[in-house]
């Protein structure tokens, strides 16, 4: 039998506001423990919340850029359950009126363009962070009451990498918005997988299962792709899946049994009595919608249709902001649409992705990028060379010129200063100019490599060729 | 000089015959003198006290203008934060908590130079009409020590009673206020909810909880709540209305204003004696030109029930983070985390305390809760009706505070549901969140009787007006305990 799976994915963002949620402690990261915090969010006896505005701003402009609706009237509730991190014991979150609903977010698959609906996105607080030691666990509250968006998605991703380009859109629209940084590593941004199969074909929902733990978004796929092989293998073997939660074990490879549907908290949502109803009106909605930045997928479109991009170029140069912002710099600076795409997709992404390093750490500026295309356009420096100087350029952020004048890498377009070379690589090598005169134009190939070595790549290559041949005939 | 009120203090001090640090020492003096018998006091702030009332004595010496409440002592139930002072809301898992911040009220007394003499005790976290679920010792009635002094804020109502304070800060979530004030023949106000800022009130059941002043008089009473109320950035729930100058309403003639009689309270329940004290003061607003009017509430036979699933709905989860781990008693030996919750929650909580967090955790219950939680919303909203109907018509409601005088200590302590009926009157006005006063209007036997003012919303300008016009025809406030 044929499967097919369903996905959802449950997505939390922390929210780039200065503030935390319902106090005005500070959301830096780090810091000494337990210095970003105050009564309310250590929860004292008496201390009382008071929801941060720009909180509800953040997250009305994540869920306005994911195609949202807002709901004007809403709620906030009380989640309980125990645990050390969560200093009342219980999380100030929204339950049945959450702030966003019915968007989607835009995916590229082999079929074409697919939307993947969101259900809803909601605010809500984050917990401490439980310190295990060997004398005893200890709590660090500088992140309780950082805030958070959640954002569930509907069921409608049906394969793994469907869902990594989900998030990954889904990260690149948040960073736009600079709504979020999205930084995994620092629990920015974290997701959890809801999975199940079924017989291709049928309308029915199968049980579905929780993944949690999965700390990157080659994580997420992997963790998919073998949550649905294990429960298309146990249904083949007669088993039936059962409700529960599961953790991605990197390490493993596998998914592991933390816990059943028997043991599922009963959360007892109910209404904070400590808060009032929050009500936003059109002018605060508009307000937010004003200040939206061009998503990807317009600027993707307008790269394609402006500047004659190819497709997947464009998806790539969108990709982050900050990748965008780069490319447009660096045509802003006078080069053409076409040399920056071809360097930025070329050079500069597989020295960084070799590096380990991403856009935001490059030295690199986009007006010495544009000034070194310049630089090959006019001749000063071969393509090859200016390979060598974007190395350069990459590990010190110089000005592309400064690198050319100071290692003398200008380009060498005298005519008879590289006839001269041409003539010492040919009488060196006398079975190349024997195979050409046969026939093997192969043959003209190497010499001219020969003569661009000899010339350390400063002779200009189409000279080169015009004088390769011409001397190779006079032979 | 503690049998006085604190207007007349204030008269004392203004024209120099007393120091603010002679009285502090005077009511200090009081404390130890009568408080072992009383039991008001958990925590008393000897130091605190006497450095305040020798700063205003400077002030004044120098000649600068002081609050009407500067350098008068008063004390403040123990369950509003003060920083540096113990906050234990009279129960064993607070018992050594010191409160690392000021309650927005602590900061407003400040600012008028309040004299601070420490914490009062009170029923634990405020669960309870007798204050004989204090952890630590029980308090008794000025005016009969083998009977309660009503609660939850029984020490706070006994405190003013027996001259241990001028006045005192207590709080309601169902007539903790009111209730102790009647039984102990002061007067209790709880305002609107929202007219103070709960920040710093360690919450019970957070839409009902409401601070308010205790004091000898409604004189009294319009004084300490103009220096309380008014809106806090800290508390979303407190009102942005401004605060009215509340003195304005003493002394003014309530000739053609109408008072609201709900025939309910009138009812099976109320004790003979006490009804006959309420009707002598119904007499006495008619004889002062009221329209008195015979009203219907029927939807209050179902405030105390959706009190209390409400009320224990909210505590369940307002009392979840007295959990042995950040703060408060921790059990000595656990064998993990979830054992350290039990142990330390077990032990740490009196039995009162868990009967409600028990009722309110299996109200929100998944199954459970559109059939308690939800529906007793619902009908929270029909009792919120009934009263802004009935306040079209009338300009306050009058009935008893509460349905008996003091009952005996240990009479009721064994039956729960005998005990949550003494705030039969007093629990629909927090379901309703209007206001709400109890003067001393009577005495059975030498005990001390209650008549109980509601007022519309953010109308304590009117029961102020109301309350005075009867004090000033009666004799009641003026009564003493002879401890």
């Amino acid at each position: 039998m044929e499967f097919e799976a369903i996905i959802g994915l449950e997505v939390h963002a922390e929210l780039s506001t200065k503030t935390k949620i319902y106090c005005g402690c500070t959301t830096e990261f780090g810091g000494e423990q337990n210095t970003h915090c105050c009564p309310v969010c250590m929860g004292l006896p008496g201390a009382l919340p008071v929801l941060n505005k720009e909180v509800v701003t953040y997250a009305m402009k994540a869920g306005l850029a994911l195609n949202c609706e807002i709901n004007k009237e809403t709620y906030m509730a009380r989640k309980n359950y125990f645990y050390p991190d969560c200093p009342k014991n219980y999380q100030i979150t929204q339950d049945e009126t959450p702030l966003c609903k019915n968007g989607y977010v835009e995916i590229t698959t082999e079929e074409g363009t697919k939307k993947i609906g969101i259900q809803r996105i909601h605010i809500e607080e984050d917990a401490g962070k439980a310190l295990h030691r060997e004398d005893g666990t200890y709590v660090d509250f500088n992140r309780s009451g950082v805030p958070l968006i959640e954002i569930v998605s509907k069921p409608d991703m049906r394969t793994a990498q469907e869902a990594k380009m989900y998030l990954e859109n889904l990260k690149a629209i948040l960073q736009y918005t600079e709504v979020s940084d999205c930084k995994m590593e620092e629990g920015s941004l974290r997701c959890d997988a809801n999975v199940s199969v079924r017989p291709k074909g049928s309308t029915e929902f199968g049980v579905k299962t929780e993944i949690k733990n999965m700390n990157s978004f080659k994580a997420v796929e992997k963790a998919i792709e073998y949550e649905i092989k294990r429960q298309i293998e146990a249904i083949n073997r007669g088993e039936k899946i059962v409700q529960e939660t599961r953790r991605w074990d990197e390490t493993k490879g596998e998914t592991i049994v933390m816990r059943s549907k028997e043991e599922a908290h009963d959360y007892r949502y109910f209404p904070e009595p400590d808060m009032v109803y929050l009500v936003v009106d059109d002018e605060w909605i508009n307000n937010v919608k004003n200040t939206l930045p061009e998503l990807p997928d317009k600027k993707r479109a307008r790269y394609i249709s402006e500047y004659g991009l190819p497709e997947y170029d464009a998806s790539i140069l969108t990709s982050s902001k900050a990748l965008a912002a780069f490319f447009e710099d660096t045509v802003k600076e006078g080069a053409s649409p076409k040399d920056a795409s071809n360097w930025i997709m070329g050079e500069v992404l597989r020295t960084l992705n070799d590096r380990e390093m991403s856009i935001e750490d490059i030295k690199v500026q986009p007006k010495h990028l544009a000034k070194l295309i310049e630089l090959i356009n006019n001749g000063t420096i071969t393509g090859t060379i200016a390979k060598k100087v974007f190395k350069d350029m990459f590990e010190t952020g110089d000005d592309p010129e400064k690198i050319v004048k100071e290692k003398g890498m200008v380009q060498i377009s005298d005519e008879n200063a590289i006839r001269d070379i041409v003539n010492k690589v040919l009488d060196e090598n006398p079975q190349s100019v024997e195979d050409y005169k046969n026939g093997k134009t192969k043959a003209m190939g190497f010499v001219v490599g020969q003569v661009m070595k000899a010339s350390k790549g400063k002779a200009n290559p189409q000279l080169v060729n015009k004088l390769v041949e011409e001397e190779l005939q006079k032979r | 000089m503690h049998t006085k009120t604190l207007h007349e203090i204030r008269e004392l001090i203004n024209k120099g015959e007393v120091s603010c640090v002679e009285l502090t020492k005077n009511t200090l003096e009081r404390i130890s003198s009568v408080d072992d018998k009383i039991g008001a006091y958990l925590q008393i702030d000897e130091e605190g006290a006497l450095n305040k009332a020798k700063e205003v004595d400077e002030k004044i010496r120098r000649g600068e203008e002081v609050s009407f409440l500067a350098g008068i002592p008063m004390a403040i139930k123990d369950n509003i934060c003060v920083e540096g002072l113990k906050t234990t809301c009279a129960s064993k898992i607070l018992e050594n908590f010191v409160s690392p911040y000021d309650a927005h009220v602590t900061k407003r007394l400040k600012q008028n130079d309040a004299v601070i003499l420490g914490k009062l005790n009170m029923d634990e976290f405020a669960m309870g009409s007798s204050s004989e679920n204090s952890a630590f010792k029980k308090v008794r009635n000025p005016y009969d020590l083998e009977r309660v002094p009503g609660g939850s804020s029984g020490g706070s109502a006994a405190a003013v009673a027996a001259g241990e304070a001028y006045y005192t800060l207590g709080s309601d979530t169902g007539g903790s206020i009111r209730q102790p004030a009647s039984l102990c023949g002061v007067v209790g106000l709880k305002p609107t909810y929202g007219r103070i800022s709960r920040y710093g009130l360690v919450a019970f059941a957070s839409s009902l909880d409401q601070i308010g002043p205790f004091t000898k008089d409604v004189e009294d009473c319009a004084h300490v709540l103009e220096a309380i109320a008014g809106y806090d950035e800290m508390d979303s729930t407190s009102a942005k209305k401004e605060v009215e100058d509340y003195t304005r309403y003493l002394n003014q003639d309530i000739k053609g204003l109408k008072i609201g009689i709900p025939k309910e309270c009138f009812g099976e329940g109320l004790n003979e004696d006490v009804r006959k004290e309420i009707e002598n003061a119904i007499a006495v607003y008619r004889k002062l030109g009221a329209e008195i009017k015979e009203i219907s509430l029927p939807m209050s036979k179902y405030a105390l029930a959706v009190y209390y699933i409400l009320a224990s709905s909210e505590a369940s989860s307002n009392l979840a983070r007295f959990d042995g781990i950040r703060y408060g008693y921790r059990a000595d030996e656990f064998e993990d985390v979830v054992d350290l919750y039990v142990k330390s929650r077990s032990k740490g909580f009196g039995d009162e305390v868990k009967r409600r967090i028990m009722l309110g955790t299996y109200a929100l219950s998944a199954g459970y809760y559109d059939a308690y939680y939800k529906k007793a919303l619902k009908v929270r909203t029909l009792i919120i009706n009934e009263y802004k109907r009935a306040f079209e018509d009338v300009d306050v409601i009058l009935t008893p505070t509460s349905p008996t005088v003091a009952f005996k200590i240990g009479e009721k302590s064994n039956n729960p549901l005998e005990m949550y009926l003494s705030d039969i009157y007093t629990v629909p006005i927090n379901i309703a969140g209007v206001p709400a006063i109890s003067i001393p209007a009577g005495f059975v036997g030498g005990l001390p009787v209650g008549m109980q003012l509601i007022g519309n919303y953010f109308d304590e300008g009117t029961l102020i007006k109301v309350g005075h016009a009867f004090e000033r025809e009666t004799e009641f406030s003026k009564v003493r305990p002879s401890i």
